[in-house]
């Protein structure tokens, strides 16, 4: 199998994709001749021409109008948000309009539209740039929104992603962009929906997305090593729609569960992941499902705070013995 | 529901395709593959700004002193050496690993302290942008609170090291800390001109941006409120003619954003921003109209950034080393004390004072920014709301 990284993978879809459908145009601010700040899509304006690689003004909002609009009419959009801290001054165009318009048209029009862009943080550039949106963008009927962390997984669900008829929230591991994976060649397809173990165990069930996915790996060598705990790792990657058959039945099997994320804990993610585990599995459960979040700040500048205010190792360790009824 | 009042006919028959093949006019298929019938990405010279259709002004080039005691003008020219090296002592920690990251001002500096002397520093407000680092220097931030926050330490003055450096800020000196994401300031400098006006303060607010900001629906809706309401506010435009990577035919298909002034009401001005005396004069007419109340004016100063974008850009892949040198030889720096010398404001002893006083003052804010303590931990999570 193909080796490459996160971003060669989402650039490798995007291609076939652009290659395979004439329809399927990119625009995003400095995504021509830069390539995109992030490089994933570097040499597409070569390839496909400035007819289907835009590079926009810098109007989050306008742009992504205007991707509804292409939307509406045929083509199939693929928007690069710089980072996804900027889509809030698009924020009325996702929500209010493309996440409504097949609803308010009675299922007469479609928007299959991807927005796309790195998600979260850890590199130290502060709150306004920090943001991690899957609680966010989640909360809303209408959007899909996946959040892969292998490089495979970047690109089956790009592929499944651009083909998508609805709107699609596609949420980039920001800091993993280098990380390299093996990637099946050809249309290899991920639906959305599915979740991944990404380890198996039959200790503790410890389940996040994006780049919290590897940190629960490396708890999960660590207290095998250590502890001999066996713990199991989902990837959920596909936060709506939600894949609520993996996780119980993985919590069926361990009895516990710690669920880790990077954005804060109230009204999110983990609360609702913990929610269908208590409400589906009560009998099954030894023990309450721990939640590890960032801290509520907004995200610091220096490192020592930012590290600080993100999910530690420690911290989740601490998790998996209280779940474990461990001491300290 | 909606749903229920469709035509079952539409709501049933793959209604999606339905009426996305009546809005398709024509055929999609036939997209040119490279097509290169596009503006391109060359940029235009904008030093030449006669060009096109123009309905802003063009300020004149400055003349002898423009007016200014030499006093002032020695200040000026302090300022702007000053910012250059404090400017460029970042970049160079920055690659030497020791501050994380880097924006620059450096070919800004002489629109920046035109601009800034030109407003009453004693009760004007600020409400500046990333590359501002002249300007705020005029305001009276100072060397060391700089290279606190470029180090991230518990001292900077913006935030306590919370937010990343160049989003200047001091409540003390009336400097509004801005937001990463682009030209947030601008709507909010019509809100502090709204009160200004309200309280009867005589201040104007200052707001920067740069020509890529400018494409933001903020701008539009602050120049349009600050119209209605004839709001004591300068809305000064830093063009550098890229947004990153992108130039500016790809941003708007004007030469100036002061010519969307007319749109609002209120005069666009262009001016030479490597005109240190040109800018001081055009703002300082922007600002006394607005301090009279007659409202906002647009000036845009023309610029170029020397530096790569940030200290994670390489900008050899969309500019012309032969354009950066072009410009280059138009460094505010230099011309400006060309014409320091000229007019009889500056000689060598006068310069080489300066220059002391400038490396002095980089080399004591490093030191001391170097030793100062980083954040306290503890500390993390104050803030976030009113403390009682
Ligand atoms: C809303 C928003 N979109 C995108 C960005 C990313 N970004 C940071 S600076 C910049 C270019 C800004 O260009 P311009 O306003 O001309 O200012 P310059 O850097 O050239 O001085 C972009 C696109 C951002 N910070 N905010
Ligand atoms: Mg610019």
């Amino acid at each position: 199998m193909p080796v490459m990284t996160y971003r060669e993978a989402l650039r490798t879809a995007m291609a076939e994709e652009m290659e395979r459908d004439e329809t399927v145009v990119q625009l995003g601010e400095d995504i021509g001749v830069y390539g995109g700040t992030h490089l994933v899509t570097d040499g597409l304006l070569d390839r496909f021409g400035p007819k289907r690689v835009i590079d926009t003004p810098i109007a989050e909002g306008g742009f992504t109008g205007a991707a509804i609009g292409m939307a509406m009419m045929g083509l199939k959009p693929v928007v690069e948000m710089m980072t996804w801290n900027f889509s809030f001054l698009a924020a009325d165009q996702i929500i209010q309009n493309a996440a409504k318009l097949r609803y308010f048209s009675g299922g007469q029009v479609s928007v299959p539209l991807v927005i796309r862009g790195p998600n979260g943080g850890g590199v130290q550039l502060s709150a306004q740039h920090t943001h991690s949106l899957e609680g966010f963008y989640g909360h809303f009927p209408g959007l899909k929104v996946v959040s892969p962390v292998t490089p495979a997984d970047a690109k089956g669900m790009m592929l499944s992603a651009i083909r998508d008829p609805d709107p699609v929230i596609f949420l980039e591991a920001g800091a993993l962009y280098g990380t390299k994976g093996e990637v099946p060649a050809g249309d290899a397809k991920v639906p959305f929906g599915t979740a991944r173990v990404a380890r198996e165990g039959s200790d503790i069930t410890l389940i996040a997305y994006g780049r919290q996915v590897n940190l629960l790996l490396r708890v999960a060598e660590k207290l095998a090593k250590e502890e001999q705990v066996q713990a199991e790792v989902i990837d959920l990657r596909s936060i709506r729609p939600f894949d609520e058959a993996t996780i119980l039945a993985s919590v069926r099997k361990t009895n516990r569960a710690v669920v880790v994320q990077e954005q804060w804990r109230w009204y999110s993610v983990a609360s609702e992941v913990a929610a269908i585990i208590q409400e589906q599995a009560f009998d099954d459960l030894d023990a309450p499902v721990e939640r590890v979040s960032g801290e509520e700040v907004p995200a610091p500048y220096a490192r020592n705070l930012e590290v600080a205010a993100f999910p530690s190792e420690q911290q989740i360790v601490d998790a998996v013995h209280r779940a474990l009824y461990r001491g300290a | 529901m909606p749903t229920e009042s469709m035509p079952t006919e539409t709501a049933q028959r793959a209604p999606d395709r339905a009426i996305q093949g009546a809005f398709h006019a024509g055929a999609v298929g036939a997209i040119p593959r490279g097509a290169q019938d596009d503006p391109g990405h060359g940029p235009r010279d904008h030093l030449d700004l006669g060009a096109g259709t123009i309905t802003a002004t063009v300020a004149p080039p400055s003349v002898g002193d423009g007016g200014l005691p030499h006093e002032t003008l020695r200040e000026m020219y302090a300022a702007v050496a000053l910012a250059r090296a404090i400017d460029e002592r970042t970049w160079q920690l920055n690659r030497a690993g020791r501050a994380p990251f880097a924006v620059s001002g450096q070919g800004h500096e002489g629109a920046q302290v035109g601009a800034a002397f030109a407003l009453d520093r004693s009760r004007d407000i600020l409400l500046p942008y990333y590359r501002d680092l002249a300007l705020c220097l005029v305001f009276g931030l100072s060397a060391r609170d700089v290279m606190m926050s470029v180090l991230a330490k518990a001292a900077d003055p913006a935030s306590g090291a919370r937010q990343m450096p160049a989003h200047y800020g001091s409540a003390r000196l009336r400097i509004v800390t801005s937001s990463s994401p682009v030209a947030t300031q601008v709507p909010q400098a019509t809100g502090t001109a709204y009160a200004a006006k309200l309280r009867g303060t005589g201040q104007v607010s200052l707001t920067s941006f740069g020509e890529g900001g400018a494409s933001k629906g903020d701008v539009h809706e602050a120049c349009n409120f600050a119209g209605v309401h004839k709001l004591p506010v300068v809305f000064f435009c830093e063009n550098n003619r890229y947004a990153i990577s992108v130039p500016q035919n790809r941003q708007m298909a004007i030469d100036h954003v002061a010519d969307r002034a007319a749109g609002y009401g209120f005069p666009g001005v262009v001016v030479d921003g490597t005109d240190v005396l040109a800018v001081y004069q055009a703002v300082k007419a922007a600002a006394d109209r607005a301090r009279r109340g007659d409202g906002p004016t647009l000036v845009e100063a023309k610029v170029y950034r020397f530096t790569p974008h940030t200290s994670d850009d390489d900008d050899r892949s969309y500019r012309d080393p032969d354009e950066v040198r072009a410009w280059r030889a138009r460094d505010p720096l230099v011309l400006f004390e060309a014409r320091l010398r000229e007019v009889g404001a500056l000689d060598d002893a006068g310069l080489a004072e300066i220059r002391a006083w400038v490396a002095a003052e980089v080399e004591a804010a490093t030191d001391a920014a170097e030793q100062a303590p980083l954040p306290d931990p503890a500390t993390f999570d104050r803030h976030v709301y009113a403390e009682r």
